[in-house]
């Protein structure tokens, strides 16, 4: 007994910094410099309702990271997940505005068809064996071509603040007294310990991270890897799905045809976060550290005077940064 | 050694074009270690994943524990009790080595993995086994030996009754081989039966207690280690086998020039101090078993892999090689084993292909020349009689052997005077096969220079004007054809350094 007591921690220590932990530290600490960097050099960026904003453009990016990381992790990837999510929220909000469905049943609409793209997706990719690049970009094109015909077209209005039905909005974002709160930030929070717990404690994310690995040898060693690869995909449209109901809260007005790109901001975050390019490794933490990199750059840049242009091109080279560790990482295994 | 566990007995199996199987017999007895042995392509492994299902017998009889058995995927083997420690190991590089072990049937708390049995049941299993080993280790942290214990470690937690070793020892040092050793006499003990299948005949005289041979998909004959010699195993293997027209002596004159000259070529574990030279219009055969680094010294050469120090000259001229570009300037063409994944592109056309490597030869300001390329190409196919509708066809429709015939071309229109051949007939049928051989004499007679590697005995006995012999990475023979035969090759092959 005394003896499992003093190796504990030592272990702890071991795996934080031989995993992925050392690199989800340092994503933490550019996450603070980022913050620090640009409260030093722009006194509007320093204030409340600038961190609000912030908070405000993270949310869905923060939750399609979430769902995506499984089929990064697979070493697939989910293109669909940007349009899906305009998709999702056309979808739900047409049946709140113009049929005087509640709101509730709209979000749950937007949640359900998004599970069924995810569905569609790794059915595709595991039973039709379709490369996840390509049968992701098919259902990206689908789910844009759907939005619009669910919308006829036309841009959707979730109910706005102050009239009924919009009890939704303040899931993200309440006002008590005169101050605004972000309260999204606990949600996302608790979702990322719920699935960082799925991820490394239940079946489902250990048969991820095996398939990732090495997925001959997860089939030979007797393994669904069919459902499991299935279940990636599924996970990854059901967050699509969230972030479309964050997406629907945040902003007033959600345009078809839009959407294409969002997939970009949460797959480049989750890399940064420390998700192999190659699969088998990640974190849902890391990716959602890697994500505020990504909205920090976004939101902070024009406090500084630069243009969105350059926004794009700086987070281009810190994505080329996260892969680069990635490819080190793995060629100093090798040697090993 | 007790009673037998496992019987195969007429094994037989046929894949469209092969006789893989041709009768087999096969015992293990509980408590002892039977080595499988067989030159490459003898049909082990194909007996093997018979055995565990993973392929299905034509016919013949598998009978286990008394029982009639068939296994229909490795999961059922497994939990019959027979498990197979894979040369490749199956492992799950970016788990914990508990959870590799426990993989697919993990100790649960409701939906939570309960990881601290998994790690406690795992540390148990490696004190039964005597193996030092931290369970929470990420598996890829590990080195191969160790990777190879957990394998171990895998199959025993699986009760295993049978374990088959598919060449353990392949990937180990001297030390971890020592160990390996010391946990299969364990097994013995405790009256396991293990299959032990190597080339190494050291190792077959230390660890097992019985040999049985097979050769070209047939069974020879099951001997007692400690009353056979290894030379009476390498007389099983080898068989004696009449050959159509094997060379009896050398075509080349004493004094050619030497071409190609390298010396102390070291790169990685696979090629240590390698020197040779090769003459002007010989060819010169590149024997040894799998895994003796003659194809990672022929990619050194060719610069397709970084080499550590090692000099070659060609024509008497030192050069720096230090990729495919330096070494197909300097006249080197390489004709890979894997033809579809290195040698051809095989959804273009014969004509592209054929060009590939001299593309500048066809280049008219920014456009390819068709007509020219065209040309020459249908040249080739004249003079190699390759058959092809015409030089349009894409060369994913043609034969294996007319493929080989394709890159030989496009090595010829690069002017490449060395050529390398790795395993110039794999894959190839045997009248295809004929013709191969016969370009090859014609083109040695012509004045190219040839290294040839190859796994057949037969290959190297035919075609080489003279022979090096490579066993685990460095050379341990070179002999004149006429000096040759099997025996000799096979004990320079298996020699110990």
């Amino acid at each position: 007994m005394s003896k499992a007591v003093v190796n504990a921690p030592a272990e702890k220590k071991k795996s934080m910094f031989s995993k992925s932990g050392n690199q989800k530290l340092i994503v933490l600490l550019v996450v603070i410099f980022l913050f620090i960097f640009f409260s030093i050099f722009s006194e509007n960026f320093r204030r409340y309702t600038t961190v609000l904003s912030i908070m405000d453009y993270s949310y869905y990016i923060a939750l399609m990271a979430i769902g995506v990381t499984f089929p990064l992790i697979t070493g697939g990837v989910d293109l669909s997940i940007g349009t899906g999510l305009i998709c999702y929220s056309l979808a739900g909000g047409y049946l709140v505005v113009h049929c005087g469905w509640p709101t509730w049943a709209g979000m749950l609409v937007s949640v359900l068809f998004g599970v069924l793209i995810g569905l569609l997706n790794g059915a595709l990719v595991s039973i039709m064996s379709l490369p996840p690049f390509l049968a992701t970009l098919c259902t990206c094109m689908i789910t844009r071509g759907l939005g619009s015909i669910c919308a006829k077209s036309f841009g959707i209005s979730w109910p706005t603040t102050g009239s009924e039905g919009s009890w939704f909005r303040d899931i993200f974002k309440i006002t008590i007294g005169d101050t605004k709160y972000p309260l999204g930030l606990l949600w996302v929070l608790l979702l990322v310990m719920f699935m960082a717990f799925v991820l490394n404690h239940t079946k489902i994310g250990r048969y991820t991270i095996a398939i990732g690995s090495n997925k001959e040898a997860t089939i030979l060693s007797g393994i669904n890897v069919k459902f499991y690869h299935i279940m990636a995909y599924v996970i990854s449209g059901f967050f699509a799905g969230l972030a479309s109901i964050a997406y629907s809260a945040v902003f007033s007005t959600v345009q078809p045809g839009t959407g294409a790109g969002f997939e970009l901001e949460a797959i480049g975050g989750a890399i940064i976060g420390g998700v192999s390019a190659s699969g088998g490794a990640g974190s849902v933490g890391g990716s959602l550290l890697g994500v505020f990199v990504i909205c920090l750059l976004k939101t902070g840049l024009p406090y500084i005077g630069l243009q969105a242009n350059w926004q794009q091109i700086i987070t281009g080279m810190v994505l080329i940064g996260a892969v680069m560790v990635d490819i080190l990482k793995k060629k100093r295994a090798a040697a090993v | 050694m007790g009673d037998v566990i496992l019987t195969m007995k007429d094994i037989d199996k046929s894949f469209p074009g092969v006789h893989a199987l041709d009768h087999v017999n096969f015992e293990v007895k509980r408590g002892e270690v039977h080595a499988l042995m067989g030159e490459n392509g003898a049909g082990k492994s194909t007996l093997m994943k018979v055995l565990t299902g993973i392929y299905t017998k034509d016919s013949g009889s598998i009978t286990f524990e008394g029982k009639e058995v068939e296994f229909h995927n490795t999961r059922e083997a497994q939990d019959a009790g027979i498990v197979i420690v894979h040369q490749e190991l199956n492992m799950l590089g970016h788990l914990t080595v508990a959870q590799n072990i426990f993989i697919g049937r993990e100790f649960k708390k409701g939906i939570r993995i309960d990881d601290k049995k998994m790690n406690e049941e795992a540390a148990k299993l490696f004190e039964k086994l005597h193996i030092d080993i931290d369970p929470a280790e990420t598996m890829s942290n590990l080195t191969v030996g160790k990777q190879q214990m957990c394998e171990i470690a895998k199959a025993i937690s699986h009760e295993a009754k049978v374990i088959i070793f598919d060449e353990p020892s392949a990937a180990l040092t001297e030390a971890e081989i020592e160990e390996l050793f010391k946990i299969i006499r364990d097994l013995r003990q405790q009256q396991l039966g293990i299959v032990y299948i190597s080339h190494r005949m050291d190792e077959i005289k230390v660890i097992t207690d019985r040999v049985t041979v097979m050769r070209d998909g047939g069974y020879v004959g099951t001997l007692i280690t400690d009353e056979c010699t290894k030379d009476d195993i390498i007389n099983m293997m080898v068989g004696r086998v009449i050959y159509e027209d094997p060379k009896t002596e050398s075509a080349v004159p004493k004094d050619a020039p030497v071409v190609l000259k390298v010396e102390h070529l070291n790169a990685g574990k696979m090629v240590q101090d390698v020197s040779f030279e090769l003459r002007k219009g010989e060819i010169l055969g590149f024997s040894g078993l799998m895994g003796a680094g003659r194809t990672e010294t022929a990619r050194a050469i060719f610069g397709a892999d970084p080499k550590t120090s090692g000099d070659i000259y060609i024509d008497g001229k030192k050069v720096e090689i230090n990729n495919p570009q330096d070494a197909v300037k300097c006249g080197i063409g390489y004709l890979s084993e894997d033809r579809k994944r290195f040698g051809i592109v095989v959804q273009k056309s014969v004509a592209e292909n054929s060009t590939m490597a001299s593309m500048e030869n066809f280049v008219k300001g920014l456009f390819i020349n068709k007509s020219k390329e065209n040309k020459v190409a249908q040249e080739y196919v004249d003079s190699l009689a390759t058959k092809t509708p015409g030089v349009d066809q894409l060369v994913v429709n043609l034969s294996g052997g007319n493929q080989q015939k394709v890159v030989i071309a496009k090595w010829l229109i690069r002017n490449c005077d060395i050529l390398i051949f790795d395993e110039p007939t794999r894959g190839i049928d045997v009248g295809a096969k004929n013709e191969i051989y016969k370009l090859m004499n014609r083109l040695a007679e012509e004045g190219k220079s040839i290294i040839m590697i190859s796994s057949e005995m037969t290959e190297i006995l035919r075609m080489s004007d003279r022979i090096i012999v490579m066993c685990e990475g460095r050379k341990t023979g070179e002999i004149d054809i006429s000096e040759a035969s099997q025996e000799i090759i096979m004990n320079m092959a298996t020699r110990e350094i």
